[in-house]
């Protein structure tokens, strides 16, 4: 979940959100190195008596500073592009979830097997327990094995929501009338917190997401104690 | 034929990615599943056959389409007001 204060990015809990989270280091870095030259020009160009009329052009030094960006692009290009394809490959998704925007709440269905689906509504602040995230605990998490490719269909019921988990590299408009498709694989047990991201009326700060990642037998204990419940 | 779909229904775990609708936008792949697995049905009981290797569409729709999708879609099949040709 997000912290107070916080700079980065969440811990990335699954593969393409470690690429990601180290590609923008990469390009930040990039960035902080051609601002603080930048930075640095000005400042000598500002403090110094120095002069030279007479520099009308230099051959040498405008291949340099056309050349040298060039490259920099190209180093920042071809690493945003693998992790573009990288998002796009074809997965053979082990579990399908539907993820249904209403207003105000998502709802879960899980229907490969049967016809489950339940509510899940944020914990008022009035009804926190100790230990609970205000705004983004929910009373039923949706509950995913771990290391197994997941797909989600991100869908809505009456207006635009956005279905979205920033420590698993995830947003996805959730449109009425309209599939919305993305794959996720999480690495580690573990809760990750979301939070609704397209306006979609006057609780739309309060219709947070919560996926809970356990191993694959927990899932299935789960999944059985769920089906016996409803 | 049958036997193959059999077994693939055996195995089935969640709706296999389909060359037809790679992209991001699955509505018609729910919506395909669904209108043939009606097509499927009406097909085979007319000719007399054994309806079982239309389950395969009857799965994937049901893993893709949301519940209140599939609900309204069996109502307005039963109005007889269904969008779809089937």
């Amino acid at each position: 979940m997000a912290h107070p204060s916080q700079l980065g990015f969440q811990d990335a809990a699954s593969p393409v959100m470690e690429e990601l989270l180290h590609f923008h280091d990469h390009t930040l870095m990039i960035v902080f190195l051609i601002s603080t030259l930048v930075l640095y020009i000005i400042m000598a160009m500002v403090t110094t008596k120095l002069t030279n009329k007479f520099i009308l052009d230099s051959q040498e030094i405008e291949i340099i500073w056309t050349l040298l960006p060039a490259l920099i692009l190209i180093l920042i290009a071809l690493p945003s592009l693998r992790i573009l394809y990288l998002m796009d490959e074809v997965n053979d998704p082990h579990l399908t979830v539907k993820a249904l925007g209403h207003q105000w709440y998502w709802s879960y269905e899980y229907t490969d097997y049967n016809n489950f689906g339940f509510d899940s509504y944020m914990v008022p602040t009035q009804d926190l327990t100790p230990g609970q995230f205000r705004l983004l605990d929910v009373d039923h998490r949706m509950v995913i094995p771990t290391e197994s490719p997941v797909r989600v269909l991100i869908t809505a019921d009456d207006v635009l929501h956005s279905w979205a988990v920033p420590s698993l590299g995830i947003k996805m408009d959730a449109v009425p009338g309209r599939l919305n498709q993305t794959a996720f694989i999480v690495s580690r047990p573990g809760i990750y917190y979301g939070q609704c991201s397209e306006i979609c009326g006057a609780n739309h700060s309060f219709m947070p997401i919560v996926v809970e990642a356990i191993p694959l037998k927990h899932f299935e204990n789960w999944s059985t104690l769920m089906l016996e419940n409803s | 034929m049958a036997e193959e779909i059999k077994a693939k229904l055996e195995k089935y775990r969640t709706a296999p990615f389909d060359a037809r609708f790679p992209n991001q936008n699955q509505t018609r792949n729910c919506w395909s599943n669904y209108v043939d697995f009606y097509r499927c049905q009406k097909a085979l009981t007319a000719k007399d056959v054994d309806t079982a290797p239309c389950e395969w569409y009857k799965r994937v729709y049901q893993s893709l389409c949301p519940m209140a999708w599939i609900e309204k879609w069996d109502e307005q099949r039963e109005d007889g007001t269904f969008p779809g040709k089937i």
